[in-house]
């Protein structure tokens, strides 16, 4: 339910259910991802060129836990604005009532799926000894 | 075909990214998760990356999150903004002409360490020439 006439900026959907949560959503979670987003590929790709962002290098950021935090938070947000945003495209052009349990089935399956194994990795990462920089590296972090 | 105008590509344009995105980030889970297996396996995987046709894939990519970022900020100001629809059009015009700007400096980043061997190639050319003792 649109209601056009009140509203000092838009429409805004009023039902107060979960599409009225996503709506926010998008937006609220778009505004933290364009921050963690710029930073994660000013990491990535300026900062250190992206050949260089071998083993040794993750290992040196997560010593530090407030880094596998902003990966994480990364991960998380990314993947629910995406799926979300999965969610609407099917919603919109599914029209079959099983093809539409099958595909948001496997939409909440893969979310599932990928949540837990970025998760595992970044709790569970723990550099092995004796981890070397044994690629020819030609940007070194500035 | 729909004669929609700058509104309907722009919607258009964030959904193809959005998907985009979406793809790039299953592929990026599983390659990272790669960690799990030690610095052979996983330093492996990112070699890839040094690859000329990684880097024009991470130049696709790159345009693709500019653009849907830019736009994405341009929704909320047309949703949040007691004038922004009326400005939608002017905004997506700023939207394409920062994605653009700011996607220029980002290639230069992810191109310059293959350009620079490149070009260094072809600076050699002429001395392969000449072998004679």
């Amino acid at each position: 339910m649109l209601n056009l006439s009140k509203f000092y900026g838009g429409a805004r959907p009023q039902g107060g259910g979960f599409e009225t949560f996503s709506w926010y959503y998008f937006r609220i979670s778009g505004i933290i991802l364009f921050v963690l987003v710029i930073v994660h590929l000013l990491v990535m790709h300026v900062t250190t060129d992206v050949a260089c962002t071998t083993y040794a290098f993750v290992a040196g950021r997560y010593a530090n836990p407030l880094w596998r935090l902003f990966d994480w938070m990364l991960l998380t947000i990314a993947l629910t604005h995406g799926m979300n945003g999965l969610r609407v495209m099917i919603d919109d052009y599914v029209r079959k009532p099983r093809t539409r349990i099958v595909l948001l089935s496997t939409a909440a399956t893969l979310l599932l799926a990928f949540f837990m194994l970025g998760t595992i990795t970044l709790i569970t990462f723990q550099p092995v000894a004796g981890a070397q920089q044994t690629q020819t590296c030609v940007n070194q972090a500035r | 075909m729909y004669k929609g105008q700058s509104g309907m590509w722009s919607w258009l344009f964030h959904r193809i990214t959005g998907i985009a995105i979406l793809i790039f980030l299953f592929i990026h889970i599983v390659d990272i998760s790669l960690l799990s297996f030690g610095p052979a396996i996983y330093n492996d995987g990112i070699a890839f990356f040094d690859s000329i046709i990684a880097r024009l894939l991470s130049l696709g990519l790159i345009v693709a999150i500019l653009y849907h970022a830019f736009n994405g900020v341009r929704i909320i100001c047309i949703d949040f903004w007691r004038k922004g629809a009326r400005y939608q059009k002017v905004m997506f015009t700023i939207v394409l002409v920062a994605t653009v700007i700011i996607f220029i400096p980002f290639a230069y980043f992810v191109l310059k360490p293959a350009f620079i061997p490149t070009v260094a190639w072809f600076f050699t050319l002429p001395t392969m020439a000449h072998t004679a003792p």
